[in-house]
This record gives structure tokens, sequence and C-alpha cells, in this order.
């Protein structure tokens, strides 16, 4: 039934939807027809519709071992377990921009089912333009990478997947982190709407931030699950690598960060338009040009699937198209779009205007850093590379101040403001950081370490005490407290949260740069001291799994001559590959991890002595824990009702000055 | 406040946070730039023991030696382009994809008893070769992917570019599909 020929049809089909969906309505808008427009929710829930059908057979050649699909023939085998059969499907490059067509499709649909209170002709043209987009990717994935393309003679059995990626953490790390890249479509078809109709405005603000604060949720766990399985799987006891692809993640993320921020400020002040129109164009162009860089190869990386020219140049078309027409668009229209309200410096929309500008500069030493080697090696043919010295030399100095007024920042006043009473109610949050920096520069060695384990408590603290003061808490009997605190917006805790949630990946950061480790090859029975552990080699065995050999050894850890735990790191021989993976084992107490990864096996069989490398990482968990507390916190704040319901109807215009493309 | 003097606030922050980025990044560029080289480049003209390089290049067949010193590992082997060879000495666990006779890329300074890696990378996918690699041996002419696989690094300091074209069997010229 669901047979790839189906998938291949339906596919096609969706493609054919989503041109229809990228031109109708916008003639519909255009026409101001009601009935043209009123084809874009059901042109976007068709095509949604056949892109499931379209996965679902990728997914059921995968699972049923369907080996004359070429797909399926290179990237599985019978012998994978069926979890890894199902992620597999988009742990190749072919699976994985189907899934990318198939999130921008869900994105296209719950525009056309969420918003029913749009206006009519935005809610078309939103969807037009995305529309639009889809139908780029599903031509490129037609045209130059089908998923469903058979092969003749159909082998026996499938190749196997990259033994890296049979792992839970990555099956699960793509379609968040694509959810996140593909999210910002929608404030990018939200920005490229309101150039069109010439009119951004604070609805517009109120309609475009749910979706840029879903997409930013997701975008940020997607990193951090990223950054969490290098972690524990690559066996280095490192969490970024300043990889190209690892930046191409992190741009957008910047500049979301920037556009979430300043979007505030258009629903909340009328200002900073143009700049949030600019800021949605350049993160989804950011997230396209990821996407152009791990699948062109342009960029040396870990990450590269295939390098074909073909489909490098189809997508730098593509990108070329997306970016250089909403660019041109927005050149046309923007010195249409009105100036906003004014505000002095020392406000609301003075810290948040800061804020965008300390995080474009990151964003933009990011993207020179990135950027900056495949230019030298195209122009001048040099081969160089940029690494951690150079992002942490550039990017920390930037970020120290942006943590510093994001102390403060939430609690200014709108419009203008006084420092002074701000910062006489942070007192307490500041003597609690002079503590912290006194007992970092005991503790901790390095001038960015303290400083940055300052600020982190910082920001920490300013959170609290914004939560603190906004309920008077101790100010005011508690049940009145408690009163405040559940007629606070939701918003409010979702700001502090997430701000919260930086200071604790910054604090995790900065004792991460504390990490002890050490490297030895003994024999069995020899114990090492780390740290104030006692780390003692008992036992290696050989074991067998399901499609691997294991070599585990048993390292028993005690502190103080007392029992903490017993780790089991090992290293698989896959015979389908002749390829070897190292299994990590991670003991966590929430405050430090003890990392242990078993080496190569040396010396005779009679007397066999080996490689260890033993890691002490003090609060490393607390790196991916502040990434889920930003996203709890942007959640928390996408649950509050008002951007939900009551979302604003537009003022009418006093007269049709400002008309429609 | 006036639009002027708001703007002219704004300017000043947008000009002072890009100008020290850009300061940030220019004393960067001049220091924590690390350079790609190839064996040949650091036999001719070796860089200075402070500056940290990345050596690219294949490992020379046979040529990894294990010691221990004391407790710790050490592994020392030959890492060439076809052109000249460097011995390499590293402190730790080679990654599960470094193979004899593949490429890879040590990180590290160029020291008087030879090239201390402080990291040795071999690429995720074992077919993969590392970009620069691939490009310093084609420069060389010891390689042409388009007709197959590279040749054993062992085979290369006597290799000829002619030699190198003359191996080829037919099924060789059959370019691999890449899906």
């Amino acid at each position: 039934m669901l047979s790839p020929e189906l998938g291949h049809y339906a596919l096609a089909l969706a493609c054919i939807f989503a041109a229809a969906q990228g031109i109708l309505p916008l003639i519909g808008a255009h026409r101001r027809d009601r009935r043209v427009m009123m084809l874009a929710p059901g042109l976007a829930l068709g095509q949604l519709f056949a892109l499931v059908v379209s996965f679902l057979c990728l997914v059921n050649a995968a699972v049923t071992d369907d080996f004359s699909v070429q797909n399926v023939a290179a990237n599985s085998a019978v012998t994978k377990p069926l979890l890894y059969k199902i992620t597999g499907v988009w742990g190749n490059h072919e699976g994985s921009v189907l899934l990318w067509a198939l999130i921008l499709g869900v994105c296209g649909a719950a525009v056309a089912a969420f918003g029913r209170n749009l206006p009519s002709a935005l809610r078309a043209r939103v969807i037009a333009v995305l529309g639009a987009v889809a139908a780029g990717f599903e031509l490129f994935c037609l045209t130059t990478s089908d998923p469903f393309a058979r092969v003749w003679p159909a082998p026996m059995d499938g190749q196997g997947m990259n033994p890296l990626l049979q792992d839970p953490g990555l099956a699960f790390h793509p379609p968040i982190l694509y959810t996140g890249y593909v999210g910002f479509a929608v404030p990018f078809a939200f920005a490229i709407a309101a150039l069109m109709e010439g009119r951004v405005d604070a609805a517009w603000g109120r309609w475009v931030r749910p979706w840029a604060v879903a997409a930013w949720c997701f975008l940020t766990c997607g990193i951090a699950l990223g950054s969490w399985w290098s972690y524990y799987v690559l066996g280095w006891g490192g969490y970024w690598f300043w990889d190209p692809v690892e930046n191409a993640s992190l741009i957008p993320w910047l500049s979301g960060t920037a556009l979430i921020h300043s979007a505030i400020v258009v629903e909340k002040r009328e200002g900073l338009k143009i700049w949030t129109v600019l800021l949605a164009i350049a993160t989804f162009s950011f997230s396209l040009s990821g996407t152009f860089l791990v699948r062109s190869g342009i960029l040396n990386s870990v990450h590269a699937f295939a390098n074909d020219p073909a489909r490098g140049i189809f997508i730098l078309g593509l990108l070329a198209l997306v970016i250089g027409g909403s660019l041109a668009l927005f050149a046309y229209r923007a010195p249409s779009l009105t100036a906003g309200g004014l505000f002095a410096p020392v406000s609301r929309e003075g810290a948040l205007v800061l804020n965008n500008i300390l995080l474009c500069s990151i964003c933009a030493v990011v993207v020179t850093g990135t950027m900056y080697p495949p230019f030298m090696s195209l122009l001048f043919d040099r081969t160089i590379s940029v690494g951690k010295p150079f992002f942490d030399a550039t990017t920390i100095p930037l970020a120290l101040p942006l943590f510093i007024f994001m102390g403060f920042g939430p609690m200014l006043p709108w419009k203008r403001a006084q420092l002074w009473p701000v910062l006489q109610r942070l007192w307490l949050a500041a003597i609690v950081t002079a503590i912290a920096f006194l007992v970092a520069a005991f503790g901790v060695s390095g001038l960015l370490p303290v400083l940055s384990c300052g600020v982190a408590v910082w920001i920490i603290a300013a959170s609290v005490t914004d939560i603190t003061e906004r309920v008077r808490l101790f100010r005011m009997p508690l049940a009145g407290s408690l009163q405040r605190a559940r007629m606070l917006p939701r918003s409010i805790f979702g700001t502090a949260l997430a701000h919260a949630g930086v200071g604790i990946t910054v604090l995790g950061l900065a004792a991460m740069s504390q990490a002890q480790h050490k490297i030895v090859e003994v024999p069995v029975g020899t114990t090492e001291h780390l740290a104030g552990y006692d780390w003692t080699l008992t036992n290696v065995t050989q074991e067998p799994g399901p499609n691997y050999s294991a070599l585990v050894a048993t390292i028993e850890i005690r502190h103080h001559g007392k029992l903490v735990t017993v780790m089991h790191p090992s290293k698989r021989s896959f015979n389908s590959q002749n390829q070897t993976t190292t299994e990590v084992s991670i003991h966590t107490n929430l405050l430090a991890d003890l990392y242990g990864v078993l080496g190569d096996k040396h010396g005779t069989d009679a007397a066999p002595t080996y490689v260890l490398r033993l890691h002490y990482n003090p609060l490393a968990p607390w790196m991916w824990l502040g990434a889920l507390v930003m996203a709890i916190g942007g959640a928390l704040s996408l649950s509050d009702r008002r951007m939900r319901v009551g979302a604003p109807r537009r003022a009418k215009l006093s007269a049709e000055t400002v008309t429609a493309a | 406040m006036t639009r002027k003097t708001r703007r002219l606030w704004l300017i000043i922050a947008c000009v002072a946070c890009l100008g020290a980025a850009a300061a940030l990044m220019l004393r960067a560029f001049s220091s924590d730039i690390v350079f790609f080289v190839t064996p040949s480049q650091v036999a001719t003209k070796p860089p200075p023991a402070d500056r940290t390089v990345r050596l690219g290049g294949m490992v020379v067949a046979g040529s990894v030696k294990r010691e221990k010193h004391g407790e710790t590992p050490v592994a020392r082997f030959d890492v060439t382009d076809g052109q000249a060879a460097v011995t390499v000495r590293y402190e730790g666990i080679l990654p599960d994809l470094f193979r004899e006779g593949q490429s890879v890329v040590a990180v590290g300074t160029m020291q008087k008893e030879g090239f201390v890696a402080s990291e040795v990378l071999a690429k995720h996918d074992e077919t993969y070769m590392p970009k620069e690699v691939a490009e310093a041996l084609k420069k060389s002419g010891k390689w042409d992917p388009r007709f197959g696989p590279p040749p054993s690094a062992a085979s290369w300091n006597s290799m000829t570019v002619q030699d190198a074209k003359k191996d080829l069997s037919p099924k060789e010229h059959a370019a691999p599909s890449t899906n």
C-alpha cells in the first residue's frame, strides 16, 4: 500500500499543492477576492497531507527493509534495531530534506489552523510565502535528491548506518533542530506579507512573536541536544567544537534571540518595526544558509552528508532567490513603514535595543569566523581554520556586557527610566554577585571564568529579584504575594526563567573551563587519582551486542574510600562497516560529571594494558540544563493568555493611503 | 529627548559595539588563526614553535609506534603528502577512525623533536577525506579523485605522477556513485 512510488507521487503532488499555495492566495489578496484567498488554508492542509503520506512511505520502506530503494539500501541494514530504522530515515541527505519539507508543511498548516484571528489578506499572504518556500524545497528534493529512487538489482542487505549515528540523542536531534530552523520561516513569511501590505503595527508584532518564540524554543533544545550528543558520544569530553555546522545553528539562534526581543518593542511600543522585519528575514536566511552550508559541503565539516555540485547549485539558486528577493522587497518597501514611538536611551526600549546591538555584534563575529576560512581558500587559495581560540577571544568580551545589561533590562520601565531606582532594587542581587566573584576568584583560575561566574550569578539573582519585587515578597503578607504572583502575566515568569536559564548555562560553561582530565595506559587492577577521586580499573571483558561486539571495562570510583559508582565504558566494533565506536560512561550528581573512556588495548595478551581517558567535569550538566530552562521559559511565555486570545483587532485605517502591493 | 538626539544615541551604541567587535576580530585574526600545512611545507619551512598549525596528510602504513612513558600512552606516526613525511608525537587516545594509510589532521606545534600534536582528527566517515588533505594531495599530483580512491600512503614517497596514472585498473575508472 505505502509503496515508494506512492511516496514519490505524493511528494510531487505536495510540490504542486505548494506551488498553487504560493501563487493563488497572493492573487486573491491582491484582488481582494475572498474566495481565492480562502483557498490558502485548504491548499496548506492538502500539502501537509501529501507530505505526511510521502514521509510515511519512506518510513515504511525503511522499516520493512525494502532494499530496492536506494536510500534504504545505502543507510539501513536488516540487523539494525527498529528505532534506528525509523530515525535513520532522516539520518541521511535525502531523508533529511524530506523531513525539512514536512516540517515546513506543518508550519503552513499550523498558520492555516491557528491563524483564524488574522486578517484574511494577511493570512493568505503568510500562507502563500510559506507555500512558495516549500515548493522550492520540494522541487529540490524531487530533482536532485529523490529519496524514493529504486536500485536494480536490489541488494540482499543494506550497507548499514554509520554506527556513530546509532544513538538515541542523535535520533531526535535533527527533527527538533529542523523544527527550530524551519519554524523561523513563519516570522519570515509574516515579514514578507507585512512588506507586501506595507504595514507593520503592534498587532503584527503580537501575531509574529508566538511563532518566533516557538521556533526559538525548538532551536534552543536542538542545539543543546546536539551539543550533549557530541559530549557523550564523541568521547573527547568537549561539548562545543565551533565546527561550521554547529555555528550554522548558533547564528540563526543569535539573530532569532534578537528577533524575539525586538518584536516586544513592536508589540508594546510600535518601535523598531523596520529593524524587526529585517531581523525576521535575516534569521530565516541564516537558517537556510545553515542548510546550504551543510548540504553542499562548502564548509569542511564532520556533518557533511554528500558533496554533490548539482545540489549545491540548486540550493545556492534557491538561497539567492529567497534571500535576494526578500531583501529587494525590503529595500523597496521598508521606507514606506512609519517610524515608531520615541524613547529615551535609558528605558526598556533602550535596553532591548542594546540587547539587539550586542546580539547582532556576536552574530556578526560568528558569521565572519565561520565564513572567513572558505573565503580565504576560495579567493587566496590559503587553507586556514578558525577555532575555539578565535571564537573565545571575540565572543566572550561581547557577551559579558550583554549578560550585565540582561540583569536590569527587564526591570526598566518603558519609554523613560531612571537608572538609580532600578539599581537600588537590585542591591541584594549585587551583594550576591560580589560574593560569587570573591568565591570564584579563590576557587577558579583564569580571569574570564571568574568574570563569567560573576555575571552568571548576577543574571540569576537579578531574575529572581525581578519576580520577588513584582510580587512584593517579604514586603507584604505571604498570601498577598501569592495573590500578586497569580495575577502576574505568565510571560513575566517566562522572561525571568529564560534569563535564569542563560545564567545557568553560563555558569556551566565557566565551570567547564576548570575541567580536569588524565590519559593513562594501565593494566587491570591499577588505581588512578583525579580530582579527589580514586578510579580503579577492576576488570575488562568481551561482550556481544545485537550488531557489534564490545570490549567493556569496569571502573570503580571511590571518594575517601567510599564507593561512588561503578562505570562501564566500552569500545564497540561493528562488523558490517569495520568501524569501532567509543561508548563513554558518565556518572553525574548534577554538580559534576565523572566521565570515563576506554581506549585501545595494548601489550601482549598475557599482560594487556588499556588506555583510559578520565575526566572530571564540574557543573557540566548545567550547560544543557540551562538551555532546557531557557526553552521552558519560552514555552511558559507562549502559554500566556495574551499570546493566544484577545489578539488585538487592527486599528481601522483612516484612509486607504497604505494599500496592498 | 528629540528624535535627533535619540538617533545620535543609537548610532553611538551601534558604532561602539560593532567597532569593539571589529577590533576583537582583527586582534584574533592576527593571533588565533590556525593555518593548514602539508608535511612538505613543514620540511621546507617549519612554522615557529609557538604557532599552532594543522598538519594534514596520510598516515604512512607501518609507521605507527605506541610507547608508554610512565603511565602516559604516547603514539608516534609519520604523516606524508607524498613529498615529505613528518613524525607526529601524540599523547592520548587516537580517534576510532584513525587508520594507517588513511587521512588524518593533527593539530599542534612544530618542536625540535618533531610535530607535537594536541589533537588528532580523523573524520566521522571512513570514506571521507578531509577536504584540506584531498586538496594537498591533488596539488602535489599524487591523486586525482576522478580516478578512484587515493593510493596507499606507503607507496607515495617512491611514486611519480605517471606511476599513479599507469596504475589505474579499469574498475577504478568507474566513478563511485554518490548516492
